[in-house]
């Protein structure tokens, strides 16, 4: 009498909670990456090398390089993210679990977030993390790390979310790289405007909190909208 | 009865019959208004008193910057109503109005960038209305990309419009820019709630070049929407019947 009715399906078998679901497609994606560890280096080992590129294409010399410091490294990490979404959809479009995932009865806002998690814990995050030693090898001035962290993560996670909306509308596509790119980096360039800003405001002794703010709302949107986005350009994707 | 017109916007066709004797008065309206407002802009309104007669590029660069942002919000919303109902004709209104509006927006950079060289000193700058009418150009660039990369015509179709309803967002920040960072571009100048800091005599020959790019704008996205139906429906009777018969 007192037991929690769970609705169940015609076969009887009870269908999983929000959380459950949530939490399964997580696990899913997470082993999934495990099981690719290499493939967890490859943003990063971009990143190291494009920061590489400036000093030896631009100048290496310490004024120049503290200057443009806290912009190369937004800029590269914005790039690396660009790069690493190609593979959030891809593979599970080419051997069908997407379509799976589509018609089941899960709630998929949230697979979609998982899914878009997992892709913010093995790109976005450790780029995050390298930042300031790349930022040390450009001269960052130490008053920029914190900054830079903090900027990173509310930045790297808004273009995660924004990135998958676009990773979903070219996931049918066989040459989707170049074109996600394309329509997907200006959707980037407000948060690229306000992470730079951010650091360099701090470098030269302001605060912070309005840039830091305009980023939270940024992300925080994007959590709100970005899914319903992306779900609605997977749903495109796999009819057509 | 009243929604009848709507849902004969689901019928090509019906669209492209009722459109064919628009264009004239479109042509005649918008050629008048815009030949009125050049010569009285360029020849009768009174020079500037700081940039003498450089500002008269103004003419041609602010209408052809709010047809910019507006016509993202005309193929914006177009792709909205074909997602919602699911018609054949609100997706072809879009697909017509991405090059319209890149024009646009590539005039109203191109005269920007021709007017700050005698006012500002330099050629280009990295300001928040420029910057962000920049971004603009690359969203209706990657519209007109991801239309010609789908293989089929219906998923390029809405795969498009869900793009254009994400870069909608850019709008209001292009809009509200020039309030918000005080860099280099003027504020705006022609408010509808008080008086405008532009003075009548410069401000009426603008609001006349204005609504003559719209009307203008109304005739090349009629005729590039025309284009389109026939281009899409090119395998029923009447598309073949209208091209054997040109009337």
């Amino acid at each position: 009498m007192d037991k929690p009715v769970t609705p169940a399906r015609s076969s009887g078998i009870p269908l999983p909670s929000l959380s459950g679901g949530f939490l399964a497609s997580l696990r899913r994606d997470l082993l999934i990456a495990a099981r690719h560890k290499a493939e967890l280096t490859n943003p990063l080992v971009f990143f190291l090398i494009a920061v590489t590129l400036i000093p030896l294409g631009v100048s290496p010399e310490k004024s120049t390089l503290v200057l443009l410091a806290p912009g190369i490294v937004w800029v590269m990490a914005l790039l690396a993210t660009l790069l690493s979404l190609d593979g959030l959809f891809r593979s599970d479009f080419e051997d069908g679990s997407l379509e799976q995932m589509l018609i089941s009865p899960q709630s998929l806002y949230f697979t979609v977030m998982a899914k878009i998690l997992v892709h913010w814990l093995v790109s976005g995050l450790p780029v995050t993390l390298m930042a300031p030693l790349l930022g040390l090898m450009l001269h960052l001035p130490t008053e920029g790390f914190i900054p830079l962290l903090c900027s990173l993560a509310l930045g790297t996670a808004s273009m995660s979310l924004i990135g998958a909306v676009g990773a979903a509308l070219t996931v049918s596509l066989r040459k989707g790289g170049l074109l996600l790119s394309l329509i997907v980096m200006p959707l980037y360039i407000p948060v690229l405007i306000f992470g730079a800003s951010a650091v360099q405001t701090a470098i030269l002794g302001g605060a912070i909190g309005m840039q830091l703010a305009v980023l939270g709302a940024f992300m925080a949107l994007a959590v709100v909208l970005a899914p319903i986005a992306t779900l609605g350009a997977l749903k495109i994707s796999s009819d057509g | 009865m009243a929604w009848q017109w709507f849902h004969r916007l689901g019928s090509p066709r019906w669209f492209y019959e009722k459109t064919t004797p628009w264009l004239p008065w479109l042509a005649v309206i918008s050629a008048a208004l815009i030949i009125t407002g050049i010569v009285w802009g360029l020849a009768f309104a009174p020079a500037d008193y700081k940039q003498g007669n450089s500002y008269r590029i103004i003419y041609i660069h602010v209408p052809a910057a709010f047809l910019a942002l507006a016509g993202y919000y005309i193929m914006a919303i177009s792709g909205a109503v074909g997602l919602i109902w699911k018609m054949k004709l609100p997706y072809m209104v879009m697909k017509s109005a991405a090059p319209i509006g890149a024009i646009l927006t590539f005039i109203s950079l191109v005269t920007g960038s021709i007017w700050g060289k005698p006012t500002w000193g330099t050629w280009w700058e990295w300001d928040a209305r420029i910057t962000s009418m920049l971004i603009l150009f690359f969203l209706y660039l990657g519209m007109i990309a991801l239309q010609q990369a789908f293989q089929h015509r219906d998923t390029a179709d809405k795969a498009s419009a869900v793009l254009a309803l994400v870069g909608m967002v850019n709008i209001p920040i292009i809009y509200k820019s020039v309030d918000w960072w005080n860099t280099l571009h003027q504020p705006a100048t022609i408010k509808f709630t008080s008086k405008s800091s532009i003075d009548p005599s410069m401000l009426y020959p603008l609001l006349v070049m204005v609504i003559g790019f719209y009307v203008f704008y109304a005739l090349v996205l009629l005729l590039n929407t025309r284009i389109e139906v026939l281009r899409r429906e090119n395998r029923t009777q009447w598309v073949n019947d209208l091209v054997a018969n040109p009337k």
